[in-house]
C-alpha cells in the first residue's frame, strides 16, 4: 500500500510534548500568582482589624502594647536608610569598575577580573551578615569613636556597607555590558576629535549606555530593598524610626524574618502584620523592576 | 555666513591647551579605576581570611586548633560548643538541595525550550515573559511568605485538603507538607526556576538556526529535532545556569526561616524524630525556648543513649524510661549508621523537619558566646567554599564555551 507523506499525521508524542513544554511555562505565572495571592489574602485579614490609613500614616510600630499601633513608616525608614548607604557605596565603587573595565582595561584584565568580581554575587548573605556584624561594626566603632560618634554593636551602617559590597558586582556588571554595547565607531570619532578615553568615556560612553547604567543602579537597588539576611544578622531588631545610618533599626525584611523566628501563631494579627509589611515589599520591589524596564525601553538608543 | 574667528583658528592649530592636565586625568583615572576593583576583589579576601582567623584555621592558629574538623562535620549541634557540629545541617541542606534540583532542573528546561522553540507571540507568551523578568527580581522572604501560607499552612493542613480524598491519603499528603524538607525543596526551586529558565532560554537561541533546518529538512519532527540537535549544543549553557541556580539555594536563608526550618536538630532528616531507630534530641535551649516540637521537660527515652546535661556534664538513659531533664539538655541516641539505612524511605525525610547549613550558621552567629562565633565562621567557611567552587565551576564553563564554541 501507498503511504501518503503530504498527509499531516497527528503525532500523539509531538503534541503531548509541546502541551507538557506549555505546562513547565505556564508555571511561571503560577508562581506569581501564588506569591500575590497569599500576600493580598493575608494581608486582607490585618487590614479588616487595622486601617489603612493607620498603616501608612502612624509612626510607631508596637504591636505588643496595650493600644497596639501598626505603622509601616518606621520599617520603611529602615529599609530606606540601609540602601541609601549600600547604593552610596555600590554606585560610584560599581561604575568606577565599569568604566575602567570597559574603556580602559585590556581583553585580558577584563576578562579575569569580571567573572571574579562575579563570585562577589555568589556568597551566600548570611556570610556577609556575620562580615558586617564581627568585621566591619568592630572597625567602624574604631574609626568613628575619635570623631565622637559612638557606633551602637547593631546599626544599618555596617550593614549598609557590606550589602553596597554585595550588589556592586550587580552593578558594575551591568553597567559595562551596557557601555561595551555602545559601538565602537563612535568612541573612534570622539578619539579622532582629539579627546582622552576618559573624556569619552564620560561624554560619549556612559550617555549612550545612561539607560542601561541607570537599570543595573535600580536593579541593584530593588536587591537591597529585599535583601535579608544582612540586616537581620547586623541591623538590629528595635523598630523604630531611622534618621541616621549610625542608628539600629529594622527593615521591612528584618521585621518579617524575626516574626518567623519568633513562637507566635499563625493567624493571629501580629503574624498577620508580617503579611502586610511583605505587601509593601512587593509593591515596592515591583515598582522598582518596573521603573528600570521601562528605562531600559523608553530609552534604548538603538545604533 | 558667519565670519570665522580668526583667534579660535589659531586655537586648533596650535598646541591645545592644558593637554598635559587633561593626560593626567585619564591617567588619574585608572587609578581610581583599580582602586575600585581591589576594593571590590579585597572584599572576598577579607571575607575569607577573616573566617579562616575566627574558625581558629591554620596559619591564623596553630595546626589542629581548626574549627573545621572532622569532629565538626560528625557532631550534632549542641549546648556545648566545643562538642557541636554541622552534621544535622549539611544532611539536611543536601536533602533540600536535592528536592531543589528535582523540581527546577526539568521544569526551568522545559519552559526554557517552550519560550525560546515553540511560544507563538500571543499575549500568555508575554505573560509569561513579564512573569519570569518580575520572579527575578521578587525578594527571596516573599517566596517564603508564599510558601507559608501554601505548602505549610494550607497543604500540611489534611483538613484543608478536598473533602472526597480518603482520610489516610489526606493524612499521609499533609505529612510530606508542613514544615518539611520537601516544602523547604519546592520553594527553593521556585526561587531559583527563572535563572535556569533565563539560562536555558540563552543557551538555546545560541545554537544557530542551521542545526535545525538542516534536521527539520531531513523530515525530524519539531521535538526531535529539539531533542537530538539543539539540546545537546544547548547543554554546556543550561549547566552553568543550574549551578549558578543550585548554589544560589544552597546559600539561601530568608524563606526557609519563614517555612520554619530549625535551628537546633539533632537528628538526622532521614529518619523522623520519634522514629523505631532514632531518639528525638534536643529538648529545651539556655533560653528556655521549646527548640523541638515533640520536647517536654519531661522526656521518655526511646533508646539507649547519652543526655548532656546544662553543665556539660554526661547522663546514661535507657530505653523506655522517663526522665525529668532540666532546660538545656541534649539527648544524644545511640543509634547508628546502619539504624539509619534500615529505617530508610523517601516519604520519611521528604516529610520530615530539618535544618540547612545558612540557618545553623544564623543561629549561631546570633548568640552572645564567643565560642559559638567560631563555629559560627567554620560552617560560614565550609559554605563559602562550597558556594564559591559551584560558582567558580559555573564561571569556568561559560568561559570555555565561549573559546570553544565557533559557530
Amino acid at each position: 500500500m501507498e503511504r501518503d507523506f503530504t498527509k499531516k499525521k497527528l503525532r500523539l508524542g509531538e503534541q503531548a510534548m509541546e502541551s507538557l513544554l506549555f505546562l513547565a511555562a505556564l508555571f511561571a505565572i503560577g508562581i506569581v500568582v501564588g506569591i500575590v495571592y497569599v500576600v493580598v489574602s493575608e494581608s486582607a485579614k490585618f487590614f479588616a482589624q487595622v486601617p489603612a490609613l493607620e498603616f501608612l500614616t502612624s509612626t510607631t510600630w508596637t504591636p505588643l502594647f496595650d493600644n497596639p499601633q501598626y505603622g509601616i513608616a518606621p520599617l520603611l525608614t529602615g529599609t530606606f536608610m540601609a540602601t541609601l548607604v549600600a547604593l552610596s557605596v555600590a554606585v560610584p565603587l560599581g561604575l568606577l569598575v565599569a568604566i575602567y573595565l570597559s574603556e580602559f582595561a585590556g581583553a585580558r584584565t577584563r576578562e579575569t577580573i569580571k567573572p571574579t568580581l562575579e563570585l562577589l554575587a555568589g556568597v551566600p548573605t548570611v556570610v556577609y551578615g556575620y562580615f558586617a556584624l564581627l568585621f566591619v561594626t568592630p572597625l567602624l566603632q574604631g574609626l568613628l569613636r575619635p570623631l565622637g560618634i559612638e557606633l551602637p554593636g547593631f546599626n544599618l551602617l555596617s550593614a549598609g556597607i557590606v550589602m553596597g559590597l554585595m550588589i556592586i558586582p550587580y552593578i558594575a556588571s551591568l553597567s559595562e555590558d551596557a557601555m561595551r554595547a555602545v559601538p565602537r565607531s563612535m568612541r573612534e570619532g570622539s578619539y579622532a576629535m582629539g579627546a582622552t578615553r576618559l573624556e569619552t568615556a564620560f561624554r560619549v560612553v556612559v550617555p549612550a549606555a545612561v539607560s542601561g547604567v541607570v537599570g543595573a543602579v535600580i536593579l541593584g537597588m530593588s536587591r537591597a530593598i529585599g535583601e535579608t539576611m544582612i540586616v537581620a544578622v547586623a541591623g538590629g531588631t528595635q523598630v523604630q524610626m531611622v534618621s541616621s545610618p549610625t542608628m539600629q533599626g529594622a527593615t521591612v525584611t528584618a521585621f518579617i524574618a524575626q516574626v518567623a523566628l519568633g513562637d507566635i501563631a499563625w493567624g493571629t494579627l501580629e503574624y498577620n502584620s508580617i503579611f502586610a509589611a511583605g505587601l509593601a515589599l512587593l509593591v515596592l520591589t515591583l515598582f522598582f523592576n518596573f521603573v528600570a524596564f521601562w528605562l531600559q525601553r523608553r530609552y534604548r538608543e538603538a545604533y | 555666513m558667519t565670519a570665522v574667528d580668526v583667534e579660535t583658528v589659531r586655537d586648533i592649530t596650535a598646541q591645545p591647551t592644558g593637554l598635559a592636565t587633561r593626560k593626567f586625568k585619564d591617567r588619574a583615572f585608572v587609578v581610581w579605576g583599580i582602586v575600585a576593583t581591589v576594593i571590590g576583589l579585597g572584599t572576598l579576601v577579607a571575607l575569607v581570611l577573616g573566617l579562616m582567623n575566627d574558625a581558629l584555621v591554620w596559619p591564623f592558629a596553630p595546626f589542629g586548633e581548626s574549627r573545621v574538623s572532622s569532629h565538626f562535620f560528625l557532631s550534632f549541634p549542641s549546648a556545648d560548643p566545643a562538642e557541636a557540629g554541622i552534621l544535622s545541617a549539611w544532611v539536611g541542606s543536601l536533602l533540600v538541595i536535592l528536592t531543589t534540583a528535582l523540581f527546577a532542573i526539568p521544569i526551568g528546561i522545559l519552559a526554557g525550550i517552550y519560550l525560546e522553540e515553540y511560544a507563538p507571540k500571543n499575549p500568555i507568551t508575554s505573560a509569561i515573559e513579564i512573569a519570569v523578568n518580575n520572579l527575578a527580581g521578587v525578594p527571596s522572604i516573599l517566596f517564603g511568605l508564599m510558601a507559608v501560607g501554601i505548602f505549610v499552612q494550607f497543604l500540611g493542613n489534611p483538613t484543608r485538603w478536598f473533602s472526597f480524598l480518603p482520610e489516610s491519603f489526606r493524612v499521609a499528603g499533609a505529612d510530606l507538607f508542613g514544615q518539611s524538607i520537601l516544602t523547604a525543596g519546592i520553594t527553593l526551586s521556585l526561587l531559583i526556576l527563572p535563572v535556569v529558565i533565563v539560562a536555558t532560554r540563552e543557551a538555546v537561541r545560541g545554537v544557530p538556526q542551521e542545526m535545525r533546518q538542516g534536521a527539520l529538512a531531513v523530515g525530524a519532527s519539531k521535538w526531535q529535532t529539539t531533542q537530538h540537535h539543539v539540546l545537546p549544543y544547548a547543554l554546556p549553557g543550561i549547566v552553568t545556569g543550574v549551578i549558578i541556580g543550585i548554589s544560589r539555594a544552597l546559600g539561601e536563608t530568608a524563606p526557609l526561616i519563614m517555612i520554619g526550618g530549625l535551628t537546633f536538630v539533632a537528628f538526622l532528616p532521614i529518619t523522623q524524630p520519634g522514629d523505631a531507630a532514632f531518639q528525638t534530641i534536643g529538648v529545651l535551649d539556655e533560653y528556655g525556648a521549646a527548640v523541638d516540637p515533640m520536647a517536654a521537660e519531661s522526656v521518655r527515652i526511646d533508646h539507649d543513649g547519652v543526655v548532656v546535661l546544662p553543665d556539660f556534664s554526661e547522663m546514661p538513659v535507657e530505653a523506655g524510661q522517663t526522665y525529668d531533664l532540666p532546660h538545656g539538655s541534649t539527648v544524644q541516641s545511640v543509634a547508628t549508621w546502619g539504624d539509619a539505612v534500615a529505617s530508610w524511605s523517601p516519604g520519611h525525610w521528604l516529610g520530615s523537619e530539618f535544618t540547612v547549613m545558612p540557618i545553623q550558621m544564623f543561629n549561631w552567629t546570633s548568640r552572645p558566646q564567643a565560642e559559638f562565633l567560631e563555629i559560627a565562621a567554620a560552617a560560614g567557611l565550609v559554605l563559602l567554599f562550597i558556594t564559591l567552587l559551584m560558582n567558580g565551576t559555573a564561571i569556568w564553563l561559560r568561559y570555555r564555551l565561549r573559546k570553544s564554541i565557533k559557530w
